[in-house]
């Protein structure tokens, strides 16, 4: 390992802590969770309340038993928890979301040695280990019916109609507001796009990664038929907003330079068109933001900031 | 050879150098058969018996091999116990040749039955040479078996060893109908596989063993090598 040592005065000590962001980001997730209330009714928030709780315990038991100091109080459990109940249908049993919490903290965030060190997004991989453990619970979709003052009626996502030609698409508006099927927290558009401002104001996260992938998604789905209807339509279905504004923009798993985060959102973006329009299924979001996960150090390493004051090199004989 | 050390190459390959878990090698096997316990069994059977016997017939002709053509020359020998248990379990239990498939014929170059001629059967006597065949081939069929018991009960909920034995078979209640599916895929594997590893070395290290070495005292090349690995080991 290369030797630290700290340079000579002045520092700038920043008041941002762990805890501060985790609790910005929580703060910016509850009107998409106040929304999931709304449209699938109390057994979202028992699904956000499974997850979160059982992603702590299994975050205290794991430091405990690794004899690692105690890291529950940075809050980062909560997030992922939270992240991973927003990423999964209503109606899925409990016992599920809370294997998912598992695999999420256990697996892919204290194995790799806990805050920081995981490689991909743990709520991200979870939920990738639920869909190919479970596809059947993963994929059963519920359908917020207001007109009709009945619970819910299970039924194809947008993106799942669009995929196969089936069924009646939502209107825009249904699509912004969240009156449509898909999994607890990606639903609803507005509360989202609120969320992610409040990060934005409070400068938790940088705009360039969503921005570029939900732009790149709809670049690419415009150039397919030149249809703006098409394009919005992919723009607002399915987990684009959730993983673009919350889950890509993961600090550890994304790059930290300003074109690296570009490349990283025109990558998401490429790759999620590429499943949706190409792919046998019908959503590629976390697909997309596992295998660009992968790729951050590469990207981070591609991007490199010049030094300042750093002069090219010059060969000898030339110049 | 006196009879402790040929009981200790004989126990080494179980635990302490665990072929797959502590040295890393034939992992390609390891993680394509493991789906199920019996074929993990038949896998594990199969490669001990190649193992033992290849090194027994090199070990014999250490002395004749020449240095330099030693890699062809055991292939050959390897290549040769290979066809004959291909063949025996063609004929005597087919259900096996047709779970384990290509896999069986690959033991050809599976590593740790080269990794084993080259490292000990070509300097060492007959008799510790199938005595370390045997240790490392039962410790490869122990790997196979823990991670195809991991992998069957969570991935599929049972435990189906009918094939063998006529109806030995144990269904998990819950797991049978709930299945964790990506057990049997291979991401479940590799996860399977990188947990059993870590806890083998948590246990041999608990027990005051060394880390497996993976520079150059355990390097099976070392005797022939221009020792560049440890040079790059000084700088870092």
């Amino acid at each position: 390992m290369a030797k630290r040592t700290i340079s000579s005065s002045p520092h700038i000590l920043g008041k941002d802590t762990t805890t501060k962001i985790m609790l910005d980001v929580i703060i910016a997730l509850i009107p998409a969770i106040i929304a999931s209330v709304i449209f699938f009714g109390f057994r979202a928030l028992l699904v956000v309340l499974t997850c979160s709780i059982s992603s702590v315990l299994c975050e205290f038991i794991c430091r405990k038993v690794m004899k690692r100091n105690n890291t529950i109080g940075d809050l980062s459990a909560v997030v992922t928890g939270v992240l991973l109940a927003l990423n999964l249908p209503v109606n899925i049993p409990l016992w599920m979301a809370v294997f998912g919490s598992i695999v999420a903290i256990v697996v892919v965030k204290q194995f790799f040695g806990g805050l920081g060190q995981n490689f991909v997004n743990p709520a991200i991989t979870a939920r990738i280990i639920l869909m190919l453990c479970f596809a059947g619970a993963m994929t059963s979709w519920v359908t917020p019916n207001y007109k009709e003052h009945i619970d819910g009626l299970t039924g194809a996502t947008p993106l799942g109609i669009l995929s196969t030609g089936v069924g009646e698409m939502p209107t825009f508006l249904e699509m912004l507001l969240g009156v449509r099927a898909g999994s607890i927290g990606e639903t609803s558009v507005i509360a989202l796009l609120l969320g992610g401002i409040y990060l934005i104001i409070k400068k938790v996260i940088s705009p360039i990664i969503p921005v570029t992938f939900i732009g790149t998604v709809f670049v690419l789905t415009f150039l397919k038929g030149f249809d703006v209807n098409f394009a919005l339509y992919h723009i607002l279905s399915g987990g684009l907003f959730l993983g673009a504004i919350f889950m890509a923009t993961d600090y550890v798993t994304s790059p930290i330079t300003k074109w690296g985060k570009v490349i990283f959102g025109i990558g998401c973006g490429a790759i999620t068109v590429a499943i949706r329009l190409f792919g046998s299924l019908p959503e590629g979001v976390s697909y997309s933001i596992l295998l660009m996960n992968i790729l951050t150090p590469h990207i981070d390493n591609l991007t490199l900031p010049k030094y300042f004051g750093k002069v090219k090199e010059v060969k000898n004989g030339k110049n | 050879m006196a009879e402790k050390s040929l009981a200790k190459e004989f126990s080494k390959g179980i635990i302490k150098e665990n072929p797959v878990l502590r040295l890393v090698l034939g992992t390609c096997p390891t993680l394509a058969v493991t789906t199920s316990l019996s074929s993990a069994i038949g896998m594990g059977i199969a490669a001990t018996l190649v193992l033992a016997c290849s090194n027994v017939v090199i070990s014999m002709l250490r002395k004749v091999i020449p240095q330099k053509v030693r890699i062809p020359a055991y292939i050959v020998v390897i290549a040769s116990f290979v066809t004959i248990i291909q063949m025996l379990v063609k004929a005597f239990v087919p259900f096996l040749d047709a779970q384990l498939g290509v896999y069986l014929p690959l033991i050809v170059v599976n590593c740790i039955i080269l990794g084993r001629a080259e490292a000990f059967a070509g300097k060492n006597p007959v008799l510790a040479s199938l005595f370390d065949g045997l240790g490392m081939g039962i410790g490869f069929t122990a790997a196979l078996m823990c991670m195809g018991i991991i992998r069957e009960v969570l991935g599929a909920g049972v435990i189906d060893l009918t094939s063998y034995v006529e109806g030995l078979k144990f269904e998990i209640p819950f797991l049978k109908e709930n299945p964790l599916l990506i057990f049997i895929l291979p991401p479940g594997g590799f996860f399977v596989f990188g947990i059993l590893m870590a806890v083998v070395n948590a246990f041999a290290q608990k027990k005051g063993k060394p880390k497996a070495e993976l520079a150059c005292t355990g390097c099976p090349m070392k005797d022939n090598c221009n020792k560049v690995c440890a040079e790059k080991e000084s700088e870092i």
